[in-house]
């Protein structure tokens, strides 16, 4: 194809679009309107999910030493740990640390702990963390089965649900998200589907001089992703106010433990860019699809 | 050029327009289709550049079997045809410009000669300055010349015309049927279907009678040989 071939198919799906003037508002209104349905859905869903997955990645395992344990034993209990695979991270924190920890995280009433700074009831620990979270649990069973360890924390019951719910969450998530593209994508082809059908016996004309069918469909090409681009302004817009409306405002004066949204940037930017590539897909996906059935002259 | 061989077409409606066909036209020759309605003309001359196929039988364009032909190469069959269709078939929504423009760039032709070659034309059928105009805007007449400025600007090797001057006034008729023996005088071969018997009377040509789907008269230099 020459270089004035192209320039010609760009020519002409951009005329496309003002020639077919009220069809061209119709089929950019349906793209806007499921953008912004899956625009503010992937926005939610996003975030659940790295909020989901910032608690999960706080889960770690409290390996508590037992007291008669001497040096050697403690450091070959810590490579002991380290060997079990999918293992991220072990740190040792002597009981005096645990103790600062606890009295910090108490606060005021944490006052009256430190009288036990002399005599520390409490045990040296390992902090060992799972590559995957969701293997935090048989680590902890192979760590409580060593020798030298006295006990294995890691709120066992809650961060069981957790990934459980997590777990649900996500495939619901996913499967809601596929449903609301495909729906989207069924909706903005058959719109297309209209504006390309007034154009069938014009399609008839093209094949009739001459052209060939990728002659004719470069245009519609270039219409359709114009289209899902025209469309997908819109929610962009949307996307980008509303968020830093929601960053900005609502979630400082909240401030709730784990609500912490994904950073207006890049996050925002990225979601714009991926509404505007499945708006273009979408448009691309149903003209072409349209296309293809005129032009069998 | 084109030769056809016991060609038949039978309609999926069970209308049989052609019932065995045999004819040979060579390179630069002008033929004149005359029948009467319904007779199997524009059968005839769909077949020619594939908006039909046959039934039974064989047709060669330019030595090619356009019935063995591949789909993907029948664009490049068309363009060596240029076709006035009986109803136009002109572009709605582009201009006079424009639709003749687009058989030129299906074959990429530079813009400049695009330019060139579309103006010319437009001057050969003296719709120069309705260049802008849309084909809704202009006369019957008006669109015919534009369809016939459309087959004939890529300098095609078969000019075929369904009842190109159907709808002209006496005098734009002349001018259209000096546009055609012009255009036959550089060797392209033409072929026209028509009701006018005034113009084949006149204008000396091989007569291609079609009546019942058969050839029923072939003859040089023939005449209309139906009342007009």
């Amino acid at each position: 194809m020459k270089v004035n071939t192209i320039k010609r198919h760009f020519r002409e799906g951009f005329k496309n679009i003002f020639r077919n003037g009220w069809m061209t508002v119709a089929a950019v209104g349906a793209v806007t309107v499921t953008l912004i349905l899956v625009a503010a859905f992937l926005a939610l869903m996003l975030n659940l999910n790295e909020m989901a997955k910032n608690i999960e990645d706080d889960v770690e395992i409290n390996a508590l030493i037992e007291i008669t344990a001497d040096e050697d034993e403690i450091v070959a209990l810590g490579d002991q740990i380290e060997q079990i695979s999918g293992v991220e991270s072990v740190a040792f924190s002597s009981n005096d640390e645990e103790l600062d920890k606890l009295i910090e995280s108490m606060g005021e009433a944490g006052e009256s702990w430190q009288l036990f700074e002399q005599d520390n009831p409490l045990n040296h620990v390992y902090i060992v963390r799972a590559e995957n979270p969701a293997d935090t649990a048989p680590i902890a069973e192979e760590i409580q089965t060593f020798d030298n360890v006295h006990d294995v924390n890691y709120g066992q019951d809650v961060v069981q649900r957790l990934f459980e719910f997590n777990k649900y969450a996500r495939t619901i998530g996913l499967v809601l998200i596929v449903g609301l593209i495909f729906t989207a994508t069924f909706l903005i082809s058959n719109t297309i589907k209209l504006t390309i059908m007034a154009r069938s016996k014009e399609i008839g004309i093209m094949k009739l001089v001459g052209a060939t069918n990728n002659f004719i469909r470069w245009p519609f090409f270039i219409e359709g992703m114009l289209l899902g681009i025209l469309g997908s302004l819109l929610p962009i817009a949307i996307v980008l106010g509303g968020y830093s409306y929601i960053s900005n405002s609502i979630a400082k004066s909240l401030s709730l433990p784990f609500v912490e949204l994904l950073p207006f940037n890049p996050f925002a930017w990225q979601l714009s860019l991926l509404i505007m590539g499945i708006g273009a897909l979408i448009g691309v996906w149903g003209s072409v699809m349209s296309v293809r059935k005129f032009l069998k002259v | 050029m084109i030769v056809m061989q016991d060609v038949y077409k039978t309609y999926k409606n069970g209308v049989t327009a052609l019932n065995g066909i045999n004819v040979d036209i060579r390179q630069g020759e002008f033929v004149y289709i005359v029948g009467p309605s319904g007779a199997g003309k524009s059968t005839f001359i769909k077949l020619i550049y594939r908006e039909e196929r046959p039934t039974k039988g064989t047709i060669v364009i330019n030595d090619k079997d356009i019935n063995q032909m591949k789909e993907k190469n029948v664009p490049y069959l068309r363009r060596d045809i240029g076709v006035v269709f009986q109803d136009f078939k002109l572009l709605p929504k582009l201009s006079v410009y424009e639709n003749i423009a687009f058989t030129l760039e299906v074959i990429e032709e530079s813009p400049r000669n695009i330019r060139k070659r579309v103006m010319d034309v437009l001057e050969l059928v003296g719709l120069k300055n309705k260049a802008r105009f849309l084909p809704d805007e202009l006369s019957g007449g008006e669109q015919q010349r534009v369809s016939i400025a459309r087959a004939i600007v890529n300098h095609p090797k078969i000019v075929i015309a369904d009842e190109p001057t159907g709808n002209l006034d006496p005098e734009t008729s002349w001018e259209i049927m000096r546009i055609f023996e012009e255009i036959n005088a550089r060797g392209t071969t033409i072929m026209m279907a028509t009701h006018s018997k005034e113009i084949v009377d006149t204008i000396k040509k091989r007569v291609i009678a079609i009546e019942d789907g058969v050839i029923a008269r072939d003859e040089h230099r023939g005449e209309y040989g139906y009342e007009s």
